[in-house]
C-alpha cells in the first residue's frame, strides 16, 4: 500500500483502460450520431423500452435461480438454463391440451394460472433432481468439478428433450384475450407485454418476499453468510439448499411461461441463450444478490433491446439487432473485468474477489 | 433368511433407477435406434443390449451393497432389482393401452413397445421382458460371485463379442483388401451381426486367451529381461506402431481417412485445451473462438474467391493463421487471467459467442462471408504435388500431432509445466514462490490457443471451406469432453478421448443423434465416480488412489488439482 499509483500501474491495467475506453468512446459517439441521424422516431425508442422491460423482467426471474443458488453454493448452477427451458416445454404441453378441449380461451386467465402452477412445479422438480444427482455429491469438490457436471448436465437435458420431444420447434398456442394491443399516442403496448411486466414484478415481489420475511428466507440467508455457523444455530443446510433449488427452478418455470408470452416457438435449445443473459444479468447486479439480480436484469433488457439501435446504428454498422446478443456478452465480459462485484454487490467484493 | 431391511430397500431402490434409466434410453429413441442391430444373427440386438444395460448395472450397484456374500442372498438382491426394473417398463407398457403417450413422447411408438416385449404378443411378451430382466439380474449375480481371474477373462470376452458385432460393417469394409483373411470374417459374420458358430468361437478364443494370459506375471518376465532387451522390445513396439500408423489411410480406405482426420483435428486441440485446463487449470470454455479465427484468417488469407484478401499459399498462410490465432489469445486472455476460475469459464464461453455472432454478422460480411461462409481454400502443395485428398491430407494432420504432442510432452515436465502445475494447485502459494503470474497463464493461454488456432487452419483446408455454423459452443464442449473424458493433464488421454468421444459416434451412424446426449451424461458420470479419466496422468492417479493404482480407502470426489484457486 505504501506504493504510489504509478508503481501500481501494471500493463494489464494499462491496456484494461485502453479497451474500456475505446469501447465508451465507440459507445458515446454511436449515440451522438445515432441521435442526430434522427432515423427513430420518440414513440419508437419508447417502444423499444417497451420490449426491453418486458424481457427484462423474464431475464430477472431466470437469474434468481442463479444468484440464489450462487449466494448459497458459491457455483455457477450451469444447468439453470435447461431448468428454465422445460418451464416453455410444459407450458406448451399443458396450454396445447388446454387449447383442444376450447378451454384455453374459454378461461383464459384460470388457463394461465393452471400452465404456471404446473411449470413452475416441473421446473422446480428438475431442478431439485439436478441437486440430488450432480451436485450434492460434489459439494466438497474443488469449484471446477461441479461446473463441469453441470456442463454436462446442461448438456444431457438439452438433449435428452430433444430425443423425447423431437427436434423440431412448437408453436405455443395463441390466447386470444392477451391478442390485443391498445395505443396510447402512438404507442403501441400489447397485452403481453404488460401481463409479462406485471407477471415479473409480482414473481419478483413474492420471492423477495420470502427471501426477506420468513423464516426459511431468514435461514437462507444465514447460510448464504456462513454455512457452519448456521448449521451450529440448528439449521438444516441440506434442507435449505434444496429449498433454494426448488425456489429458483420454480421462479425459472414461471419465467419460461412468460417468455413464450413473448417469443411463442418453443425448441430444445432455446435455453441456453436467455441462460447465458440471465447468468450475465445475475453477475450484473452482484451475484448472490436478490435486488440486484432485478436490476441488472433490467439494464441488460433494456441494454439489449435498445443499444443496438442507439450504440451501433451511428457507427454505420448495418443490421445492428444481429450483434444485439453479442451486446450481451459484452457486457459480461466488461463487467467481470472491471467491476466483477456487480453494481450491488459491496458486501461480497469484501470476503470473496 | 436374515437379510436386514436396508438391503432390501436398497435393491428396490436400484432397481426402480435401473427401470427409470432403461424407459428414458428407450423414450429418447436410442434402443429403436439399434432396433435392428443385430449382434448376433437372430438372437440379440444392439437395442435389446440398450434395453437389458441398465438392469445389469444396477443389479451389481446391489450387490455392491449387500455386505453379505452368502450366494442365495446375492442372488435374491440381483434377480429382484432386475426384476423391479423389468416392473418398471412393464407398467409403463400397459399403461400405453390405455394412455396415448405418443402425443407428446415422439418414441412410445407401437415398435419401441415391440421391442421390449421382444415381437412377442403383449402378454407374453411383457412376462418375457420380465424374466428377461431377472435373468440379467441372475447373470450380474452368478458373475460377481465367479473368481477374479475368470470374471476378467469373461468380460472381456464378452466385449469383444459385442465389439466384433457391432462394428461388422467397418471389419467387413477393411477387410475387403486382406486377401483371405476376410474370409475367416466372412465366416464370422452372418447378414447383420456375428454367426452363432463365429460368436461362440470368437468368445472361446478371446475368453481362454485372457484366461491363459491373466496367469502369467507379465511385469515380473519383464523384470528379468536384460535393460538392453527391454530397450529394444520398446523402441521395436514404437517402430512398429509408427509403420501401423504410417499406413493407416493406405489400410483404411478413403471413408475412413476422412474419419481419422477428423479424430486427428480433434486430438490436436485436445492436445491444446489439456495444456490450459489441464496444466494449468484454467477452464476455457471458448477454445472454439481460436479454432474460427485460424480457419477465417486462413481461408481470408488463400481463397480465390472475391472475399479473399491476399490469395497467399498455404504454406505461409498457415503460420500467419497461427499469429493471428495466438495473438487473440494473448489479448483475450490479458484482461481476464485475474478472474477466478468459473468467472474465467464463463468469460470464456462469451467470447467464443462474440465471435460466431461476429462472423455471422453483415458486419463482417464483406471480408467474411456471413452466413454463406468462404469457399475455395487453398490446399497445402508439396512442390507441384496437391495434398487435396483425405489420405493425403491426413499427415499433414499428423505432422501437426507430432509437433503439438512432442511439445505438450516437453512442456510438461519444464519449468513452465511446473510453473502451470503450481499456479493450478494455488495461486497464491505460487505466486508466493516467485513465478509470476500473468506471463504464465498467458503463455498457457497462448500454447492453447496456437495449437486450436492449427486445428482450424487444418480443418479448413480439410473442408476446403468455412462456416460460421461449424464454430458453435458445442465445439468447445466436444474437445473438453474429450480430454476431462481422456484423463485430465494426460497426454496418451487426449488420444483415447478422441478416438472414443469423435471416432466412435463417426463410424456408427446410429450414435450421431445420440452423441451430445451420450457427452453430457459422462461428463457427470465421469466427474461423480471417475474424475481421473479412462487413461490418468501418473501423477492423478497416485493422488487419488494411492500406492499401488488400487482403490484407496476413502476416495476423494474428484482431483484436488482442479482447483484453480478462488
Amino acid at each position: 500500500m505504501l506504493r504510489t499509483w504509478r508503481q501500481r500501474l501494471t500493463l494489464t491495467d494499462v491496456f484494461i483502460w485502453v479497451i474500456g475506453l475505446a469501447i465508451a468512446v465507440a459507445v458515446i459517439w454511436g449515440s451522438i450520431s445515432t441521435l442526430r441521424l434522427h432515423i427513430y422516431s420518440g414513440s419508437g425508442w419508447i417502444d423499444l423500452t417497451i420490449r426491453g422491460l418486458a424481457l427484462g423482467g423474464v431475464y430477472a426471474l431466470i437469474a434468481m435461480g442463479y444468484t440464489m443458488v450462487y449466494g448459497i453454493l458459491k457455483m455457477i448452477n450451469f444447468a439453470h438454463s435447461e431448468v428454465f427451458m422445460s418451464g416453455p416445454f410444459t407450458a406448451c404441453f399443458v396450454a396445447l391440451g388446454l387449447a383442444s378441449s376450447g378451454f384455453l380461451n374459454a378461461q383464459p386467465v384460470i388457463s394461465l394460472a393452471i400452465i404456471l402452477v404446473v411449470s413452475m412445479g416441473v421446473s422446480a422438480g428438475i431442478a431439485l433432481l439436478l441437486e440430488r444427482i450432480c451436485y450434492r455429491p460434489l459439494r466438497t469438490a474443488p469449484r471446477l468439478v461441479p461446473l463441469i457436471t453441470a456442463i454436462g448436465a446442461s448438456f444431457f437435458l438439452q438433449y435428452t428433450f430433444r430425443g423425447l420431444f423431437g427436434s423440431g420447434s412448437f408453436g405455443y398456442p395463441a390466447i386470444k384475450a392477451l391478442q390485443q394491443s391498445w395505443t396510447i399516442s402512438g404507442i403501441q403496448i400489447f397485452k403481453t407485454q404488460v401481463v409479462v411486466i406485471a407477471g415479473s414484478v409480482l414473481m419478483m415481489l413474492i420471492l423477495f418476499a420470502i427471501v426477506q420475511w420468513t423464516k426459511i428466507g431468514k435461514a437462507m440467508r444465514a447460510v448464504s453468510e456462513d454455512k457452519e455457523a448456521a448449521e451450529l444455530m440448528g439449521i438444516n443446510v441440506d434442507s435449505i439448499i434444496v429449498f433454494t433449488f426448488g425456489l429458483g427452478g420454480a421462479s425459472a418455470g414461471a419465467a419460461g411461461v412468460l417468455y413464450t408470452l413473448l417469443f411463442p416457438v418453443v425448441n430444445f435449445y432455446m435455453g441456453f441463450i436467455p441462460g447465458i443473459k440471465a447468468f450475465t444479468a445475475a453477475v450484473l447486479g452482484g451475484i448472490g444478490n436478490v435486488p440486484g439480480a432485478f436490476l441488472g436484469a433490467i439494464i441488460l433488457g433494456l441494454l439489449e433491446s435498445v443499444g443496438p439501435n442507439l450504440f451501433l446504428t451511428g457507427l454505420g454498422i448495418p443490421s445492428p439487432s444481429q450483434l444485439k446478443d453479442a451486446i450481451a456478452f459484452i457486457v459480461l465480459v466488461l463487467i467481470l473485468i472491471f467491476r466483477p462485484t456487480g453494481l450491488l454487490g459491496e458486501r461480497i467484493s469484501r470476503d470473496k474477489a | 433368511m436374515n437379510i436386514e431391511s436396508s438391503v432390501w430397500k436398497k435393491a428396490v431402490q436400484n432397481g426402480l433407477i435401473g427401470g427409470l434409466i432403461s424407459l428414458l434410453l428407450g423414450l429418447v429413441g436410442m434402443a429403436l435406434a439399434f432396433g435392428t442391430t443385430f449382434l448376433i444373427s437372430g438372437v440379440i440386438t444392439m437395442g435389446q443390449v440398450l434395453v437389458l444395460a441398465p438392469f445389469l448395472f444396477e443389479s451389481f450397484s446391489s450387490i455392491k451393497r449387500t455386505p453379505s456374500k452368502n450366494p442365495v442372498t446375492v442372488l435374491v438382491v440381483a434377480g429382484l432389482t432386475g426384476l423391479v426394473g423389468g416392473a418398471v417398463l412393464a407398467v409403463f407398457i400397459l399403461l400405453a393401452q390405455f394412455i396415448d403417450f405418443r402425443s407428446i413422447l415422439i418414441n412410445a411408438s407401437p415398435d419401441l413397445i415391440a421391442l421390449w416385449t421382444f415381437q412377442l404378443p403383449l402378454v407374453i411378451g411383457v412376462l418375457v421382458l420380465l424374466f428377461a430382466a431377472l435373468v440379467t439380474g441372475l447373470i450380474a449375480a452368478g458373475f460377481s460371485l465367479l473368481s477374479d481371474r475368470i470374471r476378467r477373462a469373461l468380460s472381456l470376452a464378452v466385449m469383444v463379442v459385442l465389439a466384433l458385432g457391432l462394428f461388422r460393417d467397418l471389419i467387413l469394409t477393411v477387410m475387403v483388401h486382406w486377401g483371405f483373411v476376410q474370409y475367416i470374417f466372412l465366416w464370422m459374420f452372418a447378414q447383420v451381426g456375428m454367426t452363432i458358430p463365429g460368436a461362440l468361437v470368437a468368445f472361446l478364443l478371446v475368453g481362454g486367451i485372457a484366461y491363459w494370459r491373466s496367469g502369467v506375471d507379465q511385469a515380473a518376465i519383464n523384470k528379468n529381461r536384460s535393460p538392453r532387451r527391454q530397450r529394444a522390445i520398446k523402441w521395436g513396439t514404437i517402430a512398429v506402431l509408427a509403420v501401423i500408423v504410417l499406413l493407416l489411410p493406405a489400410i483404411l480406405g478413403i471413408y475412413f481417412s476422412e474419419i481419422l482426420d477428423d479424430v486427428g483435428i480433434y486430438v490436436l486441440m485436445g492436445l491444446g485445451l489439456n495444456i490450459v485446463v489441464g496444466f494449468a487449470g484454467l477452464l476455457d470454455l471458448g477454445y472454439v473462438a481460436f479454432y474460427a479465427i485460424g480457419a477465417y484468417t486462413l481461408g481470408v488469407l488463400t481463397t480465390s474467391e472475391a472475399v479473399g484478401l491476399l490469395h497467399l499459399s498455404f504454406w505461409v498462410a498457415a503460420p500467419a493463421a497461427l499469429l493471428v490465432a495466438v495473438f487473440a489469445g494473448v489479448v483475450l486472455g490479458l484482461p481476464i487471467l485475474r478472474l477466478r476460475g468459473d468467472y474465467l469459464a464463463i468469460v470464456t464461453l462469451g467470447f467464443g459467442e462474440i465471435i460466431r455472432i461476429l462472423v455471422l454478422s453483415d458486419w463482417f460480411k464483406p471480408l467474411l462471408g456471413g452466413s454463406e461462409g468462404i469457399q475455395r481454400i487453398g490446399q497445402p502443395t508439396i512442390g507441384k504435388l496437391v495434398l487435396a485428398n483425405q489420405q493425403q491430407l491426413f499427415y499433414v494432420i499428423l505432422a501437426g500431432i507430432i509437433i503439438a504432442g512432442f511439445i505438450a510432452t516437453r512442456l510438461k515436465d519444464s519449468h513452465l509445466g511446473r510453473s502451470w502445475m503450481a499456479l493450478r494447485e494455488d495461486e497464491d502459494v505460487a505466486e508466493a514462490m516467485g513465478i509470476n503470474k500473468v506471463a504464465t497463464k498467458l503463455l498457457a493461454f497462448g500454447m492453447g490457443a496456437l495449437f486450436s488456432g492449427l486445428g482450424g487452419a487444418l480443418f479448413a483446408t480439410k473442408v476446403g471451406s468455412t462456416y460460421p455454423q461449424s464454430f458453435s459452443f458445442i465445439v468447445s464442449i466436444n474437445i473438453l469432453s474429450l480430454i476431462i473424458i481422456g484423463g485430465l493433464g494426460s497426454i496418451p488421454g487426449v488420444f483415447v478421448g478422441g478416438l472414443v468421444l469423435v471416432g466412435l459416434p463417426l463410424l456408427l451412424a446410429q450414435f450421431a443423434d445420440f452423441v451430445y446426449l451420450i457427452y453430457g451424461a459422462s461428463l457427470v458420470f465421469m466427474m461423480l465416480s471417475r474424475p481421473e479419466g479412462l487413461w490418468p496422468e501418473a501423477r492423478r492417479r497416485l493422488e487419488l488412489h494411492g500406492e499401488e493404482g488400487g482403490p484407496s480407502p476413502q476416495e476423494e470426489p474428484a482431483p484436488a488439482a482442479m482447483d484453480s484457486g478462488r
